[in-house]
């Protein structure tokens, strides 16, 4: 596959995985875990502001379409936010190569 | 009642959890951000010298499928799951330090846009996921590839064994930080984290696997021309 049409089906794979984000498991992960079995869940502060807390988009009605919507949104921020730093870092040539 | 019936109902559902702010003494806290931000000052200089660009669309279809696969929590044991990191995968195929940058974006977009994660926390967020893990994973992949050789089946099992090993070393990181903050003593944190991310590490083991196997048989130059990965190692 070419270049540009090699990370365009990386885009959509990554956007396609989000179409099965609400069939993850609901159950607590590693550290929410230890943090319930030894006691210092408690000590989790509020969040100073929230804007699409646990990656469900506020306003949607279906909890599974906003959870796929912030998946949406956070897969294309991400991708904007790494793809521009290494725009920014890369050397010329196709390899890489000390300068 | 509520425990037995509470993962039926979708709005009761936890979600994906990195170090909340309050888990960690604000000097933990803070020494975690100076040593993240010194690996993430070295990352930028090396990166800006060994990235190609052919690499840099990777860089953004990396980040994208982290994100993305790090919603998809697996059960694993006694009604607990895990996610994926994926620093090991970007460290495999970027090197560590451009895959550091990939994992680093995704942390920093959690904690301000999602709220996975404390702003104060932040810090030791990037240093056990994106510091951490990519160093481990990348270190444990070059050593295996440099003893063992680049053939088809030692790639598999070289990524495996990175990405079991940077969940297991990224959880002991943070059990060191929930240690010496006091949220709990080190001889109760470090066998409990350290016990379920050997189980969790095991699905990290297996995708990573899964994605690599992918890239390799759709480009295989990427995986190739990762920088300097071939000889071994450039830290």
């Amino acid at each position: 596959m070419r270049n540009k049409t090699w990370w365009i089906v990386g885009l959509v794979i990554a956007l396609a995985v989000t179409l099965v984000s609400p069939l993850a498991s609901p159950w607590p992960d590693g550290l929410e875990r230890v943090a319930e079995d030894h006691g210092f869940m408690d000590a989790e502060a509020e969040p100073f502001y929230e804007i699409i807390p646990d990656y469900v988009l506020p306003g949607i009605p279906s909890e599974s379409l906003a959870t796929i919507l912030a998946g949406v949104v956070g897969v294309l921020i991400v991708f904007g936010m790494a793809l521009g730093a290494g725009y920014a870092l890369r050397t010329r040539g196709p390899e890489g190569e000390a300068r | 009642m509520i425990a037995a019936t509470s993962w039926l109902i979708p709005s009761l559902l936890p979600k994906a959890m990195h170090i909340p702010d309050g888990f960690l003494s604000l000097t933990i806290a803070g020494l975690a951000w100076l040593l993240s931000i010194a690996a993430l000052a070295y990352a930028i200089t090396k990166t800006n010298r060994q990235l190609g660009e052919k690499q840099v669309p990777l860089m953004g279809v990396m980040a994208a499928f982290i994100f993305a696969a790090q919603m998809l929590n697996f059960p694993v044991a006694g009604g607990t799951s895990g996610h994926l990191i994926g620093a090991a995968l970007a460290a495999i195929l970027l090197g560590p330090w451009a895959g550091m940058l990939v994992m680093t974006s995704v942390v920093v977009v959690q904690a301000l846009l999602f709220q996975d994660g404390g702003l104060i926390a932040l810090g030791a967020n990037i240093l056990n996921m994106a510091v951490i893990a990519s160093l481990v994973g990348y270190l444990v992949y070059a050593i295996m590839q440099r003893m063992l050789g680049g053939r088809a089946w030692v790639n598999l099992a070289s990524a495996f064994a990175a990405a079991w090993l940077s969940v297991f070393v990224a959880s002991l990181a943070c059990a060191v930080q929930l240690g010496l903050s006091g949220s709990s003593p080190l001889q109760v944190a470090l066998p409990a984290m350290g016990g379920i991310h050997a189980l969790i590490g095991v699905g990290e083991g297996l995708i990573t696997m899964g994605a690599l196997a992918f890239i390799t048989a759709t480009r295989r130059d990427l995986v190739e021309s990762r920088p300097a990965a071939s000889q071994g190692g450039d830290l």
